[in-house]
């Protein structure tokens, strides 16, 4: 048993808890991170993309031995049906800068990366350690923590919940409720490898520069979902997810999609030859501002996916992660300063400088996105991709039909499919939405 | 036309995987019952684990060894009581290479 009182207690080392503990320990508070992994990053899965801003912030100089695999200079979207895909292409050299905007990243070496950095400043940090259950004083106030390594109480003054989007323990304290199945997409992901080289010519890269494909369409069969697929130095990243109740109702297998994916005209001479070394599954949360649940009470706040921060839109996650893991460092480190308890009103400090910062923000801006994409996935996943390949397809093909007649038959498939009246619509709701 | 893939199998692809099983322990139970929900039945096709199953009395059944601790299936049937779920015991179940 654990007979020290902690300043603070931070369950979880993934993104929000690593930059939580990190920010307290290296204020200078005494920090117990605890982790069921075996390691930290052991039971985490991202596409991944990492975006350097928010990171920076926690640790400046992070480029200097953080393991990051390449930093992007150029990124696809594709809306695909069963043979083709529409694209769109950015590539730019102005991403080959001395400190670049986005990397890839191999979530179980980045964590276990950070959980170095968060000893190094001063935290206590237990792995294979399964918190039990939050403890509470008799007037409701979070007061610590049991595990199954412990016997009894590990107490602290405030305990960050940073348990990922399937956080067992704020779920059963009835702090937040439990994601539904339309909030929550559930991703599987494969690690394809393959030598550097070959990476580098079938993307046209050179040195540490990778490029990332986002795609959406028929491959989701319908259901509200995206595909991706990352460069890494020596391994693709790819993957596919949809909103658990599409997967519910329609009965589908992430595994086929997926392979349907891989099987994809357009994806497998991308990954031909390679060797999988991995296949995982993870929940994402994709409920945004409307599912964001009470951040803050007594004795405890709570971070990252736990708290449903994400944004579905531009998959967004562990930036959201880290940053709401500093914010509520900060946060306490300032109540802690001030030498008052962290109490449900002092802890709302936390709250505020959320809602100042870019998270609470951009989640705002794209509040009625996951509603709209959801109601709508028939045709936003399915029809409008085939929609547009016909009319890519319509546009290239040179037939000896007059071009006045192509743009008619573009036309005329697009009303068909969808009436003037359901396209209008959907245009006007997608531009409120996306506003 | 849609691209052909024959149904996975769901085995090779965690085969690839690593895993610490708390044998005897198992961290998911589905409660005995006559008839599935549609969610509980639905896990058998959903569950990327393949971890659940219809057996020929037309109940589900699981076998958690290859669970990857989505929480999927605790979306879909912990709030009706048909499953129980819990985490592993600290460093026990999936360990990610990659992630
Ligand atoms: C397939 C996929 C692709 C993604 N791609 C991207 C991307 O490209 N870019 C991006 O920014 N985001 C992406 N995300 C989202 C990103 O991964 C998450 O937003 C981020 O990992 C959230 O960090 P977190 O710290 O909140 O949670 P997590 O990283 O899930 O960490 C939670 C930690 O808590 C531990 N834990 C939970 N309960 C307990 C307990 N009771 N006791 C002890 N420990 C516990 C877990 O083991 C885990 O280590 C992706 C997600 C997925 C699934
Ligand atoms: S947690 Fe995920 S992998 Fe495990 S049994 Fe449930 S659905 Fe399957």
């Amino acid at each position: 048993m654990i007979e020290e009182k902690f300043d603070a207690i931070v369950i979880g080392a993934g993104m929000s808890g690593n930059a939580a503990a990190y920010t307290m320990a290296s204020r200078g508070m005494k920090v117990l991170q605890l982790e069921r992994g075996e390691y930290p990053g052991s039971k985490n899965v991202q596409g991944a993309i990492m975006y350097a801003d928010m990171l920076e912030k926690i640790i400046p100089d992070f480029r200097d031995d953080a393991p990051l695999e390449r930093h992007l200079v150029e990124q696809r979207f594709w809306m695909m049906d069963d043979t083709s895909h529409t694209g769109m292409h950015y590539r730019s050299d102005d991403f080959n800068e001395a400190k670049p905007n986005r990397y890839t990243i191999i979530r179980a070496q980045f964590d276990k990366w950070f959980s170095r950095k968060v000893r190094a400043a001063g935290a206590t940090v237990l792995c294979e350690t399964t918190v039990t259950e939050l403890a509470h004083d008799t007037s409701g106030k979070v007061i610590g923590v049991r595990t199954d390594r412990t016997g009894g109480v590990i107490f602290a003054d405030v305990v960050v919940l940073a348990e990922g989007v399937n956080g067992l323990l704020g779920t059963r304290a009835e702090l937040r409720e439990m994601p539904k199945p339309e909030t929550v997409a559930l991703a599987v992901k494969e690690m394809h490898f393959l030598p550097e080289e070959v990476i580098d010519q079938r993307f046209g890269l050179k040195g540490d520069e990778g490029c990332v494909i986002e795609a959406a369409g028929t491959i989701s069969r319908g259901m509200t979902g995206l595909a991706f697929l990352y460069t890494n130095k020596e391994s693709i990243s790819l993957g596919i997810g949809c909103l658990v109740s599409d997967f519910a109702a329609k009965m589908e297998s992430p595994y086929v999609l997926l392979d349907m994916f891989k099987n994809h005209p357009s994806v497998r001479p991308l990954i031909k030859g390679s060797e999988v070394k991995e296949y995982a599954a993870h929940l994402i949360p994709e409920g945004g501002y409307k599912a964001i649940p009470q951040l803050f009470g007594d004795g405890w706040v709570v971070v990252g996916d736990a708290a449903q921060l994400n944004n579905a839109v531009h998959r967004e996650g562990s930036n959201l992660a880290m940053t709401s893991g500093r914010i509520a460092g900060e946060a306490i480190f300032q109540v802690k300063s001030r030498r008052d308890p962290m109490t449900r009103e002092n802890l709302a400090l936390y709250k505020t400088m959320l809602d100042n910062s870019f998270i609470v923000k951009d989640l705002k801006k794209y509040k009625d996105m996951p509603a709209l994409l959801h109601t709508n996935s028939q045709h936003f996943f399915k029809t409008y991709p085939q929609l547009m390949s016909q009319a890519a397809q319509n546009f290239m093909r040179v037939d000896g039909t007059p071009k006045i007649d192509k743009e008619k038959a573009t036309t005329a498939a697009f009303i068909r499919a969808r009436s003037r009246w359901g396209l209008v619509s959907d245009a006007v709701r997608l531009a409120f939405a996306w506003r | 036309m849609t691209i052909a893939v024959t149904e996975p199998r769901v085995e090779d692809k965690l085969y690839q995987n690593r895993y610490l099983v708390d044998a005897g322990r198992p961290h998911i139970k589905v409660r005995p019952h006559v008839t599935p929900s549609a969610n509980l039945l639905a896990l058998t096709r959903v569950c990327p684990a393949k971890c659940y199953e219809e057996n020929d009395k037309g109940q589900v059944e699981i076998t958690a060894d290859g669970c990857m601790e989505c929480g999927t299936c605790r979306v879909l049937c912990e709030a009706s009581g048909e499953i129980e779920w819990n985490y592993p015991r600290g460093g026990f179940g999936v360990l990610f290479k990659f992630g």
